[in-house]
């Protein structure tokens, strides 16, 4: 038995990450990456029995108006048959068909006016139901992360974009009348276009975006029922599975929705904000949305500017701990805030926001710290601060004390000290009473720290001893009990023996 | 049961402590309320300590009522609150008052987050088999309904995991609302809650009776399973399987059945998937005849389903499925529809199906016997120990004993070893260890001989592999496979070997010569390890390179105990005090570990205790300056520590001893 040449094909092909956990434990980025790409099938494509031969039908510029739109009629109706892209050899001359007619429906719905009747209504909205709306297929690597990896593309792009850019020029068109399309473009049509914003193919989230932002600005009476199937899907991914790719999409018409909200808002969009909106900030892919967000976020306030204490609370609330990116993004967000807020809002939210930044300029990642200290370089939150300098500095003040000692970043420091010498610039007689008294308040800490720990020693010997009790207590219960028991068990007998 | 009731021996517990007062509740809910978040979630998680400071009385009286009022914290302190208050039964007086504790989890019930909220749930699940039936009816069966009918989805949500536990203990009026309530949420507006339901729907229907089951259950799981969304149709198919382990086998055919058919079939590739995971569930819930002539087509269809993760859920479940046909026609449905399918498999485009089908495949040996393997099963091992993918040939081997019990493995030996060779020479690090790792299990079923005359080289070349974590695999595996084969093989076929190395003019592989030494010594014998290793060793402590020369001196510690005392004392010991005079540091270090590590029983004299200086003694306070005297001459010194000493001697008797024995070899 020889030993064989070791084969010089020997597999190159990607290890999966599953195995590689097997083997180690901790899947590697790298590893998926020089993945194989995986072909990508189409579950829609398995519910089409037999394959159904195209013909090419006559042009629609050539038709005379008579014929025109029962051709129109044919055209979408060809337009219905699925091809398989995977296989990018099978039946081109079809797929060529197809992709030719498309072409010409989308021009003539662009261009020519006076096509749009009634009776193609159905038809339309049936062909592009039957081309667009499908089982998302798995995602071919399951811990796809946005900003990392290559999103999957459609397969069947090709067709798929034609159906979209027809759907758009067809809600755009001039003849589109929304009571009509009503009938068709329903409730459950539109549930199907969201779920699609799950895609993958960023360019086909593109499209969906502008769709349902026409579909949202000409069928008035769906708005509220998109408002609240958008919430349920931002629900599901905050709350259930933190995977939805359109989160950036979707937030972006509803930036644009906010902006047309009537004042004074409405409950149902007060509660969106602080149920929806804000709590989104908990997602651990917040980066790829976060700009869509914080111009929501931003919308809201400008609005109505009651409702910028239940943001900057609920942003504190769900202040990054161990994220340091998040909290960069955070502060990001909070300036976003502050150059808009009204002095009478600033007011009220004040104390815990800067004891939030506070913590944040002791931070020991540098960004952070930088992040939060910019704020002083910002003139109108400058002006805010000076005209509440009363209370924030002693809020801040210990901190930026301390930090000015200790921080390992020299950058850092300097900041520091920049926003210090505003703070006696603006206050020196405050400043010099803080400085006064800074070792006083430290030594006063330390002995607040040690009466609670007094506190706690004492409740825990309590406990013991209560507990003690507590356990003698059920041992005597018990025995009492173990003793009547014997006591009737011998009654008992005895009562039997007698018998 | 042990309980005891507080309420009545509280008062005269107070009495003798009388130190209740101590306490004001106000100073408790300070600690609750800190500013910290970290020191709160310290105080909420010892709630029982404040509770039971305070006594049963106050804690229902002023500390519950807190509790319920403040909830608006982190979602990590109200984790932890709704984790207490499930284990708070006994600080509130016992059962008779364990309804005071539904205020505060009501209201964590409805929070938003996922893990608070399911938190408590579950404690309120705990304490409701705490209520007497009255109580149930008139405090936690209310609770349940309002949770059920909340504004806002999250406590809806809650109020599906509620359910159930009520149930049996309620009359048949309060049974009757709580079914409409379950109903009705069935078809809540929002698909979280539909999910919440959908999850429930089996564990409700387990406590239902059976007339129920019929007539509401079986009408809301078609509901759910045909619901617009899919996350929704996926969990009924869950409770699909509960339900038809409910029902007499008369009845599935006709009440559960053409749901199940149509979720083996749904447009979604997640409900198909679902199924396909839960198949073997399936298939003893329904029983032999609904396996016979539904099950096997619908297994048929989902190991050919278009989507590779429906595929691969489906291979995973091969053989479990082909073990649980019935007996008078297994083999001849495995014969004419299952295998066919799994013909195909083999040769899938995916990866993953193909590994998942690899990790089950060799089970259908023993279901099939010895002639179906070799014609029929035989060919698809070889075909699958030649694929490509590296995963799926692991997945064969490291399944080979199925095999090796019904035809034994020289069947496959052939085609065994060039799997095994391009394996063991794989590009991939993490695939040469996994090869390793079976090496011992291939090597006892193979036998001696087989493995002398083919793997015995592939053992060695992975000791001088360029990954350390290789090198140490192969070390270990070594080791094994002396432990198989016998001290007297080892000594003919790899020790020699083995040693050859310590001559190689690369110092990694002389290292790995040491490391091979550590593991072998022990399963090779003292006199193995004398007579041939240990001149080795001796010899490696000149090596230049600084590394073998303390791994000398570790592997000298290692094999001390295999030692007798007369070597260590006569050979080791010199050695090792060459080595601790050695100029680099880190090989006096090691030598001097060797000599100072007691465990090794090197120099332990019968009537002494040791107290070898150890790097932490060096931070103590109470010798500082002794130590570094000590340190520059570098001397080895051990303490004796006469058993008449006080337990805490006073420094200076430490002092005193330390200059008594400084600079002294003991």
């Amino acid at each position: 038995l020889a030993l064989p040449p070791s084969s010089p094909s020997s597999p190159t092909t990607g290890f999966s990450v599953p195995s590689a956990e097997k083997v180690d434990g901790f899947p590697r980025r790298s590893m998926r990456r020089a993945r194989q790409r995986r072909s990508h099938s189409s579950s829609q494509f398995r519910y089409q029995s037999s394959q159904v031969e195209l013909t090419p039908l006559p042009l629609l510029k050539d038709a005379p108006v008579a014929e025109l739109h029962d051709l129109f009629c044919k055209k979408l109706q060809q337009c219905c048959v699925l091809f398989d892209f995977l296989d990018c050899v099978a039946d081109l001359k079809g797929k060529e068909i197809k992709r030719a007619a498309l072409n010409e429906l989308v021009e003539s719905v662009a261009t020519s006016r006076g096509v749009l009747i009634e009776p193609l209504y159905p038809e339309a909205i049936k062909m592009i139901s039957v081309n667009i709306f499908r089982t998302l297929p798995p995602s071919e690597n399951p811990e796809f992360d946005p900003e990392e990896d290559e999103p999957a593309l459609e397969a069947s792009w090709p067709h798929l974009q034609l159906v979209y850019e027809f759907f758009l020029r067809f809600l755009e068109s001039p003849d589109f009348q929304p009571s009509l399309a009503k009938r068709y473009v329903d409730q459950k049509f539109v549930l199907q276009l969201l779920e699609l914003f799950d895609s993958e193919d960023p360019r086909e989230r593109e499209y969906l975006k502008t769709i349902l932002h026409r579909v949202y600005g000409k069928l008035l009476g769906l708005r509220a029922y998109i408002r609240k199937q958008i919430n349920n899907i931002f629900l599901r991914f905050i709350y259930e599975t933190e995977r939805f790719n359109g989160v950036a999409e979707l937030l972006e018409i509803l930036g644009s929705i906010i902006n047309g909200f009537a004042l004074p808002l409405k409950s149902e969009h007060k509660q969106f904000l602080v149920r929806v909106l804000i709590p989104l900030h908990t997602a651990k892919s917040l980066s790829i949305f976060h700009a869509q967000l914080a111009y929501c976020v931003v919308q809201f306030m400008e609005k109505d500017a009651t409702v910028t204490e239940h943001i900057i609370r609920g942003l504190l609330r769900y202040w990054p701990k161990t994220c340091t990116q998040k909290e960069v993004m955070f502060l990001g967000e909070i300036e976003e805030i502050l150059d808009v807020i009204e002095p009478s809002q600033f007011i009220r939210v004040q104390e815990p926001l800067f004891k939030q930044i506070a913590a944040c300029i002791s931070s020991p990642h540098f960004q952070v710290a930088e992040r939060a200290l910019y704020f002083w370089n910002n003139e109108y939150i400058l002006s805010l601060i000076e005209e509440n300098c009363q209370v924030i500095l002693p809020l801040v003040f210990g901190t930026l004390y301390r930090v000015s000692k200790e921080h390992w970043n020299q950058t850092i420091i300097s900041l520091i000290y920049n926003v210090l010498k505003t703070f006696m610039e603006m206050n020196s007689k405050l400043f010099d009473e803080l400085t006064a008294s800074y070792k006083v308040e430290k030594q006063k800490e330390v002995k607040k720290e040690r009466e609670r720990a007094e506190l706690w020693r004492n409740l825990e010997d309590l406990q013991e001893r209560r507990l003690q009790s507590l356990t003698e207590a059920s041992r005597n219960q018990k025995n009492l009990q173990e003793r009547e028991n014997t006591t009737k068990s011998q009654s008992e007998t005895s009562a039997a023996n007698t018998t | 049961k042990n309980n005891v009731n507080i309420k009545e021996i509280g008062p005269g517990m107070a009495g003798a402590d009388s130190d209740d007062s101590l306490y004001p509740i106000a100073v408790l809910i300070d600690e609750l309320r800190n500013e910290d978040v970290q020191l709160r979630l310290n105080s909420i998680k010892k709630l029982s300590t404040i509770a039971l400071a305070l006594g049963v009385e106050r804690t229902r009286t002023e500390l519950l009522p807190f509790l319920t009022d403040t909830i608006y914290d982190e979602d990590e302190v109200l984790l932890a609150l709704a984790e207490q208050l499930g284990n708070f039964t006994m600080l509130v007086g016992g059962p008779e008052y364990v309804h005071c504790l539904l205020p505060p989890l009501e209201s964590l019930a409805t929070v938003e987050e996922t893990v608070v909220r399911d938190k408590a749930v579950e404690s309120l699940r705990k304490i409701s088999h705490e209520h007497s039936p009255v109580d149930l009816e008139v405090h936690f069966e209310p609770l349940v309904k309002r949770l059920a009918s909340g504004d806002w989805f999250t406590s809806r949500t809650s109020a599906c995991g509620l359910f159930s536990v009520c149930y049996p203990r309620v009359s048949s009026t309060v049974k009757a609302e709580i079914r409409q309530h379950f109903r009705t949420l069935c078809s809540d507006d929002t698909p979280m809650v539909r999910r919440a339901a959908a999850s429930k729907l089996g564990e409700f229907a387990k406590v239902l009776e059976l007339e129920y089951v019929k007539s509401d259950i079986i009408s809301l799981f078609t509901a759910l399973a045909s619901d617009e969304q899919d996350s929704v149709r996926l969990l009924a198919v869950e409770a699909g399987v509960s339900i038809a382990t409910l029902l007499p086998q008369e009845d599935l055919e006709a009440l559960v059945m053409p749901t199940l058919r149509q979720a083996a079939e749904d447009k979604s590739w997640r409900v198909r998937y679902m199924v396909a995971d839960k198949f073997s569930d399936l298939q003893k819930a329904v029983g032999p005849e609904i396996t016979k002539n539904d099950l096997v087509p619908a297994f048929q269809n989902l190991l050919k389903d278009c989507e590779a993760e429906v595929r691969a859920a489906a291979a995973n479940k091969v053989k479990e499925f082909c073990e649980n046909l019935p007996e008078d026609s297994r083999e001849t449905i495995i014969m004419t529809h299952i295998l066919p399918c799994v013909k195909e498999l083999v040769s899938d485009t995916n990866q993953h199906v193909k590994s998942a089908l690899a990790s089950v495949i060799m089970g259908l040996s023993t279901i099939l016997g010895k002639d179906n393997t070799i014609e029929h099963l035989l060919p698809l091992f070889l075909a699958q120990l030649k694929d490509e993918c590296p995963e799926v040939r692991l997945n064969i081997i490291s399944n080979l004993d199925c095999v090796n019990e019904v035809i034994g493995i020289r069947q496959l030996s052939q085609s065994l070893l060039p799997a095994i060779v391009e394996l063991a020479e794989d590009a991939k690090w993490r695939v040469r260890l996994a090869i390793i790792e079976y090496m011992p299990l291939l090597a006892g079923q193979l036998g001696v001989e087989f493995f002398d005359e083919k793997l015995n080289s592939l053992c060695m070349a992975w000791l001088v592999d360029h990954v350390y974590a290789i090198r140490e695999a192969a070390t270990c595996n070594l080791m094994k496979l002396v432990e198989k084969f016998g001290a007297e093989w080892a000594q003919n076929t790899i020790v020699p070997k083995v040693l050859g190395m310590a001559n190689d003019p690369n110092y990694l592989h002389r290292m790995t010569t040491l490391f091979c030494i550590n593991a072998l010594s022990e399963v090779c014998g003292q006199e193995i390890t004398t007579k041939h290793m240990l001149p080795v060793v001796f010899k490696m402590s000149n090596d230049q390179v600084a590394n073998v020369r303390f791994n000398v001196a570790k592997s000298l510690q290692k094999i001390g105990p295999v030692l007798d005392s007369n070597c260590l004392q006569t050979e080791v010991k010199p050695v090792l005090e060459k080595l601790a005079s050695d100029q680099d540091m880190d090989v006096k270090y090691f030598a001097q570990e060797a000599i100072s590590g007691s465990s090794t029983g090197l120099f332990m004299e019968k009537q002494c205790a040791l107290f070898p200086l150890s790097k932490k003694c060096f931070r103590d306070t109470w010798l500082p300056k002794c130590f570094v005297q000590l340190f520059t001459k570098q001397t080895i010194l051990l303490f004796i520590l006469t058993p008449n000493l006080p337990a805490e001697p006073s420094c200076s008797v430490y002092h005193h001893l330390l200059n008594l024995s400084l600079g002294s070899h003991i």
